[in-house]
């Protein structure tokens, strides 16, 4: 793009900024030709330079540092995720089991007081046996008494009537004859 | 006090490289500001920390990285991270240049055409070469738009060869009249002040806080400008280079 006469501008540039502030002569510096070829010469060279400094260099070095962070990050929640997986499953375990052992609390405790319960009855039982037996042979033993008790009242009436009958009568009354009458006011 | 708002954009040659043809090749100025735009790039990539937890510098090395790779992936899809190195070059380069220009008594590279000339120069043969590349002469359908009626078709396609062939003078001159303009109404304005003192007196000094204050709100917009016509160069470029990747649309 550079004109063939920029040799000759570059040399009235040059001496004109150093009389600057003079009259403001030759070209309006961003369209003057004759430094066309050094900047485009220098751009070429700094810009290749920052090209491959990016391209070969900063852009891998601060890429890898981001990816690493980012590898660290997620696995750092990976394993977040994991332990919180792992307790979760613990307390799903503990949870399980305490529930197991309620249950099989329950069935011992169950389990032992119905054993109990029928020890019980069944002593329960065998004392009201015995006592069936006991009330028996008393029950027997009061008939016995009673009828022992009963003949004997029949033998004190018996003589109390003849002794009353003496008294009265003075006569001695027949044994048989007191008898049957006490019997009959025994009935009776 | 005379104003040379102009007088920012020389080019001053510090000594002379060698001669091409009839070109003089000389280390000036301008290439002085390139070395150190190469420089302060370099630093930053480099020399900032590879910690887990980044500290500041770091930090703005990874968020230049990061923008730029989203704003590739946004506009030419995973595709487009080919070009990474160069959208990243070239975005960093035009950042840091016109952030170093906005410094008072620095140079601007980009207020100079033919810099940003090649650059969109550059950018559009890289995206015709690639493109025809990738695609062969199927990557030419871009200029016939779909479904439009085949009686206006020769007139859209004449349209858009036209404006894929103007693409570079448009992307261009945007950032170099954006960065040329700014720094002339910086310096117009930033002259008010010191040209009122000098010639009003206590007067013109005191009348000189307006213009010091629009100075300082160009100032403000200028830092903006800076940054923003960077940007607006390197998301011009993946959006041709989607065209390159993507003809059919």
């Amino acid at each position: 793009m550079a004109e063939s006469h920029g040799e000759a501008k570059g040399q009235k540039a040059g001496a004109h900024t150093e009389a600057d502030g003079g009259h403001h002569g030759g070209a309006f510096p961003p369209f003057d030709s004759s430094n066309f070829a050094s900047q485009l010469v220098s751009l070429a060279i700094a810009f290749v330079a920052l090209y491959l400094i990016v391209s070969r260099i900063a852009l891998p070095r601060v890429g890898g540092t981001i990816d690493a962070r980012q590898d660290k990050i997620e696995g750092d929640l990976a394993e977040a995720q994991k332990l919180k997986d792992e307790s979760d499953a613990a307390l799903k375990a503990y949870e399980s089991e305490l529930a197991n052992a309620r249950s099989r609390a329950q069935a011992i405790g169950n389990e032992t007081r119905e054993k109990l319960n029928a020890a019980s009855e069944a002593e329960r039982k065998a004392l009201e046996d015995k006592l069936a037996v006991k009330l028996a042979d008393a029950e027997k033993q009061i008939a016995t008494t009673r009828a022992n008790a009963m003949s004997n009242v029949r033998g004190i009436a018996a003589d109390a009537a003849g002794a009353i009958v003496q008294r009265l009568a003075g006569v001695t009354p027949d044994a048989n004859v007191v008898g049957s009458a006490v019997d009959a006011s025994l009935k009776g | 006090m005379k104003i040379d708002p102009i007088h920012q954009f020389n080019i001053e040659p510090f000594f002379t490289l060698g001669h091409i043809g009839n070109h003089t090749i000389a280390f000036t100025n301008s290439s002085l500001f390139m070395l150190i735009a190469v420089l302060l790039i370099a630093l930053l990539m480099l020399a900032s920390g590879r910690e887990l937890i980044p500290g500041r510098l770091q930090s703005v090395a990874e968020i230049s990285y990061e923008f730029v790779a989203t704003t590739i992936r946004s506009t030419a899809g995973a595709e487009g991270m080919k070009f990474f190195p160069l959208i990243f070059s070239l975005f960093m380069f035009l950042c840091v240049s016109n952030l170093v220009g906005v410094i008072p008594y620095t140079f601007t590279i980009a207020s100079h055409l033919i810099v940003t000339a090649a650059l969109a120069l550059l950018v559009f043969f890289t995206v015709l070469i690639y493109g025809v590349y990738k695609n062969g002469l199927k990557f030419f359908s871009i200029f016939v738009p779909h479904g439009v009626p085949i009686y206006i078709l020769p007139l859209v396609m004449f349209i858009e060869i036209l404006s894929f062939f103007l693409r570079p003078v448009s992307h261009s001159v945007r950032l170099f009249a954006n960065m040329l303009a700014g720094h002339i109404a910086l310096k117009v304005f930033a002259g008010f002040v010191a040209m009122l003192g000098f010639s009003l007196g206590a007067l013109g000094w005191v009348g000189g806080v307006l213009p010091l204050a629009l100075t300082i709100a160009l100032y403000a917009l200028e830092l903006l400008v800076a940054f923003l016509q960077a940007y607006v160069f390197a998301i011009l470029t993946c959006i041709y280079l989607n065209d390159a990747i993507h003809p059919g649309h």
